[in-house]
């Protein structure tokens, strides 16, 4: 009986320790892997979710040609793409950020490819009654101090702000381009545009941002300074809040990715696809802009 | 005689059978033992990162009310106060579990001693089937249903603990519904009989005969729907608001630590501070999962009746 | 009060709370179907999905579902098996066991997220599973196991300890009179177990995102090769689960009829496990009748 429960005990013990072994060693060298996956035709591209469909659509055409060439493409968040291309556990992360502006990115090992350019508007629940405001209003609104749409001439009825996460690129882009360092006011957070469009198309007087592709008759679109959100305007930079579509790779693209990379820069993503998603094309832009956010003409 | 003498010394087939069985059910428990270790110490590992590299302070953490790890505050640190997110998770996990256990136990009781077989066997797979509807539908539901509802009755913009707790109230419901099912069916026939002998109703033999039997059953029953309340990400996310701020009521916009979790982790880089501080929110998450259990289990070893 | 009055009240109450939650889970599951079986057609369940156009179907996360789950149940239910036995016949009752027990049910409540970004980090790039349905599969055991060990263990719990005493006092070895009496007789109650966790793999998005992926790649369905990339039994590939697709339309998709496939894919779904547990249980009975020789 004794002998019995040792033998077992030693089993239980054993597979205890296999797990353990395996799991802390791993842990141990946990950025240390690289994967020159590249050379095998394989490619897995990570990162933005909003980027995600255009590229998964292009590569599912890609590879119709390219018949050896396999690509992955999956969401996970910006974050997720910048340190995973970084750490070359993929080939391409998908940002819709400037990696300089990300923490814990080291911006000079990764080659950036804007592939898309994506407008984003302030949209506001249809009773509102208020379909301008000026920039400074806007800026207010995000901060704090306008509460009622009252104040802007609206109906009277509380503003309910609905911000981005924190964090995400339509964030940084909007807080660059509006709040200019100002913090915004503490308010109710969402991730996915197409939540954020559903509470805003159920909650009187809310107020957040989309980006252009998720407009639609049940949210109302604000002009700032009288000008409207369109694909025009964000071409010529008289719309202010726009930002690219990124995909990076650690160092020079290579072999399979690079081919890859050029076909997303080709006429038929850019002038066919691009569109369908609702970005604008890169090659239609008349103006530049930096990761520090200056605007240059091209 | 030698051959009778082998035959009675060594061990029979059935015996060596016995032994591998054993093992084989020794190895599975190690592996799960193993897989929850290394679950923890990876959390645990991550979780510390915050207070050990970022050198937040761990009371600071815990009682601070402002979030924002990208920025600083103005004594130049870094705003990680999870309080606000503490306290929703565990409101909503306990007003959900509150609200959910005597409906559960109501519809556990009604299967296991009123219903006879045909009320059961309907009522069954319908609640085996809720469990699988996916947490995103429920919070769609919980958007275009729920929220609205709230928002006409109690003002505001509906988003807040009540809805979250209303969602998670229908998604623990069947968890906990059919794992007391479970513990109610285990108590043993004589049980019931010898009560019902001695002359109690229907109702003093559940009261105080099989309730008490389960009672243990019945808390870990408990114990496995505040779980999935607490780990619930993507349905509460949506009804709940988002927004880092103590709740000051069941109404007002607020933000649980799951939902924080799902909202942001994809935006942060590994090993930089916003996502250690993600971690330990998830790190948060799991001790106060540990302390709702042995609390729970301290309760049942007290009420439960010596076997 | 008299204990009969009380007995009538108590059983008022307890109608009237089964009332209740019988007319909240009607009002779901009608509030699923009423909304998407309207949009659910042959077209839909046999094309695959459309990145910005609408008119996609669901067919590859359909499949993606049925085969995560298989894979799932094949990884985790002896394991669990293992651990239920080992916890109801074997555990001595002292705290080494009620730590495992407390152990067990820590980790059934580690939120999905977590799970989903401990797989990504272990086994997506550590193990170089890459995205794929083997990572899916081993994401979902961890939350299987807790729940199939304790419906397992309750389970052989409850079947009287008469059968087990007459099973040895018929001079079984313990094994035998686990494998053949006592397993047998639990079975309905561990199918209950695979339903509800087959329930929760057909649900489950966050741990899937990070694991299984989020896009489907075209397969093909005549490949029966399970090494090649192209095969549809290939575990390797990527693959979104209906849960995960559902998800995925309602919070970044562009497509116009977004609403449409998310309330037709939550109808498949539910229609699906439907079919799922019926099939489930008619074979457990017929399994139970067969084993333990009841009419």
């Amino acid at each position: 009986m004794k002998k019995r429960n040792l033998i077992s005990t030693l089993v239980m013990l054993g597979a205890v320790g296999t797990v353990l072994a395996g799991c802390g060693s791993n842990n141990a060298s946990s950025n240390g892997s690289s994967d020159a996956s590249d050379h095998s035709g394989k490619i897995t591209a990570v990162g933005s979710t909003a980027l995600q469909p255009l590229v998964e659509k292009a590569a599912g055409n890609f590879q119709k040609d390219n018949k050896k060439i396999d690509i992955t493409v999956q969401g996970g968040g910006s974050g997720q793409g910048l340190s995973q291309v970084q750490d070359g556990a993929v080939a391409i992360g998908n940002s819709d950020i400037f990696a300089e502006s990300k923490d814990g990115v080291d911006a000079k090992k990764l080659v950036d490819h804007k592939v898309a350019v994506v407008g984003m508007a302030p949209v506001v629940n249809k009773d509102a009654g208020v379909d301008n405001v000026s920039m400074s209003q806007l800026k207010d609104i995000f901060t704090g101090k306008i509460t009622n749409w009252k104040e802007l001439g609206g109906k009277d009825e509380k503003i309910t702000v609905v911000n981005r996460a924190q964090g995400s690129g339509t964030r940084a882009t909007f807080e660059d381009a509006v709040l200019k360092g100002a913090t915004a006011v503490k308010s109710q957070e969402q991730d996915s545009n197409g939540t954020v469009q559903k509470i805003v198309s159920s909650t009187p007087g809310a107020i957040s941002y989309l980006a252009f592709s998720y407009l639609n008759d049940q949210v109302k679109p604000l002009s700032i300074d009288k000008v409207k959100p369109t694909d025009a305007n964000v071409e010529t930079n008289k719309w202010k809040i726009w930002s690219y579509e990124h995909m990076y790779t650690n160092g020079k693209a290579k072999n399979a990715t690079a081919d890859f990379i050029k076909y997303m820069d080709s006429e038929s993503v850019q002038k066919d696809l691009v569109k369908k998603m609702g970005y604008i094309s890169i090659h239609n832009m008349k103006v530049e802009k930096d990761s520090k956010g200056a605007v240059t003409d091209k | 005689m030698k051959e009778t003498q082998n035959k009675l010394l060594s061990k029979s087939k059935a015996t060596r059978e016995d032994y591998l069985g054993r093992s084989i059910c020794y190895f599975c428990i190690g592996l799960i033992i193993a897989l929850v270790v290394c679950i923890l110490y990876f959390i645990t590992t991550r979780g510390i990162a915050t207070f050990t590299q970022n050198h937040v302070s761990v009371w600071g953490f815990l009682t601070g009310q402002n979030w924002n790890p990208g920025g600083v505050d103005s004594h130049g640190k870094p705003e990680v106060g999870a309080l606000p997110m503490i306290v929703t998770s565990f409101s909503v996990t306990v007003l959900a579990a509150l609200v959910a256990t005597p409906f559960a136990l109501g519809m556990a009781i009604f299967m296991s001693e009123i219903a006879g077989s045909k009320g059961t066997k309907f009522l069954q797979p319908v609640i085996e089937l809720l469990v699988g509807i996916p947490s995103v539908v429920y919070g769609f539901i919980g958007l275009s249903v729920v929220v609205p509802i709230i928002r006409k009755v109690f003002g505001g913009t509906g988003f807040g603990i009540l809805a979250g707790t209303i969602v998670l109230f229908v998604m623990v419901l069947p968890t906990i519904t059919s794992l007391s099912v479970d513990s109610l069916k285990a108590v043993p026939m004589s049980y019931r009989q010898a009560s019902l002998a001695l002359g109690a109703n229907r109702w003093q033999t559940i009261y105080k005969v099989i309730l008490r039997t389960a009672a243990p059953g019945l808390l870990t029953a408990v114990i496995f729907g505040m779980a999935r309340a607490f780990g619930e990400a993507l349905a509460v996310q949506m009804v709940i608001g988002n927004a880092v701020l103590m709740p000051h009521g069941l109404v007002s916009p607020a933000s649980t630590l799951t939902s924080k979790l799902t909202t942001e982790v994809g935006n942060t880089v590994m090993g930089t501070l916003p996502n250690n501080a993600l971690w330990s929110l998830a790190l948060i998450l799991l001790l106060m999962s540990l302390f709702f259990n042995l609390v729970v289990r301290f309760i049942a070893r007290k009420g439960s009746i010596k076997k | 009060m008299n204990p009969k009055r009380v007995n009538n009240i108590a059983t008022g109450v307890i109608f009237a709370l089964v009332g209740i939650v019988v007319a909240i889970l009607l009002f779901l599951i009608g509030y699923i179907l009423f909304n998407g079986v309207p949009n659910i057609s042959w077209k839909f369940l046999t094309t695959s999905a459309q990145a910005f156009s609408s008119g996609g179907g669901i067919r590859d996360q359909l499949f993606n579902s049925l085969y995560l789950l298989v894979l799932t149940l094949i990884l985790s239910f002896p394991i669990a098996l293992g651990a239920g036995i080992y916890l109801a016949e074997y555990a001595p009752d002292n705290w080494v066991t009620n730590l495992i027990r407390t152990t067990i049910e820590v980790l059934s409540s580690l939120p999905s997220v977590v799970v989903g970004l401990f797989g990504y980090l272990f086994l997506v790039i550590q193990l170089q599973l890459s995205f794929s349905i083997l990572s899916g599969a081993i994401a979902l055991t961890f939350f299987n196991l807790p729940l199939l060990t304790r419906s397992i263990e309750e389970s052989l719990n409850s079947v009287s300890s008469l059968q087990k005493e007459a099973g040895k006092s018929l001079g079984l070895s313990d094994w035998k009179t686990i494998t053949k009496i006592l397993l047998p007789v639990a079975l309905p109650g561990i199918l209950t177990g695979v339903i509800l966790s087959a329930g929760r793999v057909f649900g489950e998005a966050a741990a899937l995102i990070y694991t299984a992926g989020q896009s489907a790649p075209a397969v093909n369905y005549g490949n029966w090769n399970f090494l090649d990339p192209t095969s549809f039994l290939n575990p390797m590939r990527p693959a979104e689960t209906l849960a995960v697709h559902i998800w995925k339309v309602n919070t970044e998709s562009v497509t116009p009829d977004a609403h449409l496939i998310s309330s037709a894919s939550s109808a498949v779904l539910i229609i699906v496990i439907l079919i799922f547990n019926l099939g489930a249980r008619y074979l457990g009975n017929h399994l139970y009748k067969k084993m333990t020789a009841t009419k």
